[in-house]
């Protein structure tokens, strides 16, 4: 006889077994790591108000919350929180991965899209993409140690020197275009996942999904642009 | 009307399959899909060749037996259309069809295009069901259930099970099939007494079978026989984050 209650399993462990959980997972640290992304967008388009306001910028998220809190410890709990959301966000995607590519063991002569997008079938390795230009983005302007020619603490030379050399310009405005597809696909999934498509919400999730990821990687990829355009220099 | 086909031919579950081509001439536009694999299947008993097994049973589009991917397709071509309603002039003259099984781990294959979708009636079992009173039937009309509710519960419960959704999702995901079964009980007020145990031991059972995860990319409506909307998707994802936070007991 199937039982008819639940059974007695705590909400936590049950959530993250299961694959919508997981699926739970990735959509709250991806919303979590998209208000980050537009975040960082709204500092990073101070660079056109020049090196002085730009660099103050970069300096005042150290001392952010002062004087209650001490020097960078907020940014470090920004630091910690992102670094998680990463950690949780990639872990979710590769175990519902793994378990929808041994879901077909024997595939099909051929299997006709019809409703998908370019953006959802470019999710895995997109975010793959994502995951290494991260790494070279933190190497060049985090650390400095791909960029050409890091100046701890001028943010804005550092900005300039790099995206001067075409191909690290290219190679960012690639990341971008790749950016704004996971944000589309990725922020209309959260909708879905989280299971908010009450009236009024399902008439504008993908339109909002659009908009936001069209904003971001547009504004994104003015600052490459522009130092390539000597608008910037 | 010509065409040729190539049909996926599997004498077993463990025996190794190939598609095999037979070239079909007068087939008259007016069969439907499934009669025209009858006249084939007449062809090769004549020539005392193992007919194709295939699963059909109502030949209406209302019962959920009848089943295979065509030219790539689930059910083939046509929008809302099950394969038994798919009629030979829906394709070119001459034209080239590939026909296939339900390709899931879930959906183990049986013989050429037949499988075994046991896995959604162990779905079902786990709770796919309302309590009843038994004895006299209830007035029908004591329990009011409002316009919008009855309308989309009756837009759930149009799910005939075939597994269409299964075979056009690229991650072999059953959520359309859980989400529309989930809904139709959840929405009426029958179904309340069981709606958190319910999802919950739906969602179990569907990962236990071993369906793959949904990724939103909406193949399964464009599938579905029966237009079942991916809303109901979302739906069934809320009300599974609220069971599984509130674990309150059935």
């Amino acid at each position: 006889m199937t039982p008819l209650v639940a059974a007695h399993a705590p909400a936590t462990p049950r959530l993250v077994r299961s694959l919508i959980g997981k699926k739970v997972i990735m959509a709250v640290t991806g919303v979590i790591l998209l208000l980050f992304v537009i975040a960082h967008l709204l500092g990073n388009l101070k660079v056109f108000q020049g090196a002085e306001h730009f660099n103050a910028y970069a300096a005042g998220l150290r001392t952010l919350g002062a004087p209650f809190f001490p020097r960078g410890l907020l940014l470090w709990v920004a630091r910690i929180v992102l670094v998680g959301a990463v950690c949780a966000h990639i872990w979710a995607a590769i175990a519902v991965t793994r378990a929808s590519w041994s879901a077909r063991p024997v595939g099909y002569h051929g299997l006709e899209a019809v409703e998908t997008t370019y953006a959802a079938r470019t999710m895995r390795w997109g975010g793959v993409i994502i995951a290494v230009y991260l790494i070279y983005h933190l190497l060049d302007f985090t650390f400095g140690r791909v960029n050409p020619s890091f100046v701890p603490g001028d943010v804005y030379h550092n900005v300039i020197a790099s995206f001067r050399v075409w191909p690290v310009s290219a190679a960012y405005v690639v990341a971008m275009v790749v950016v704004g597809l996971h944000v589309y696909h990725g922020l209309w999934s959260a909708f879905q996942t989280l299971g908010l498509n009450r009236p009024p919400t399902f008439r504008w999730r993908r339109g909002v999904a659009g908009t936001v990821a069209g904003l971001i990687a547009v504004g994104y990829i003015s600052i490459p642009v522009a130092v390539l355009a000597g608008i910037l220099r | 009307m010509k065409v040729t086909l190539h049909v996926w031919r599997q004498a077993g579950p463990t025996a190794p399959g190939r598609f095999v081509r037979y070239d079909m001439t007068d087939v008259s536009p007016d069969m439907s899909f499934l009669e025209m694999l009858d006249v084939l299947n007449q062809q090769l008993i004549a020539r005392r060749e193992e007919p194709i097994a295939f699963d059909h049973d109502c030949r209406e589009g209302i019962c959920g037996a009848c089943g295979m991917v065509i030219n790539g397709r689930p059910h083939g071509p046509q929008r809302a259309t099950t394969a038994c309603q798919l009629h030979m002039r829906t394709f070119p003259d001459g034209a080239d069809l590939w026909i296939e099984p339900w390709r899931a781990r879930a959906f183990p294959l049986i013989k050429d295009l037949v499988v075994d979708r046991g896995a959604f009636d162990r779905i079902v079992q786990a709770g796919g069901f309302i309590t009843v009173r038994t004895g006299s039937a209830p007035e029908a009309n004591a329990i009011p259930v409002p316009k919008r509710d009855a309308d989309l519960a009756m837009d759930a419960a149009a799910c005939i099970g075939c597994g269409a959704c299964v075979a056009a999702c690229p991650n072999a995901s059953a959520m359309l099939f859980v989400a529309a079964k989930v809904s139709h009980l959840g929405l009426l007020p029958q179904g309340q007494p069981e709606r958190s145990a319910r999802v919950v031991n739906l969602v179990a059972q569907m990962d236990a079978e071993g369906f793959g995860a949904c990724t939103n990319h909406g193949e399964c409506m464009a599938a579905c026989p029966k237009e079942i909307s991916i809303d109901f998707i979302a739906r069934l994802n809320r009300d599974y984050i609220k069971a599984a936070i509130s674990h309150r007991q059935g």
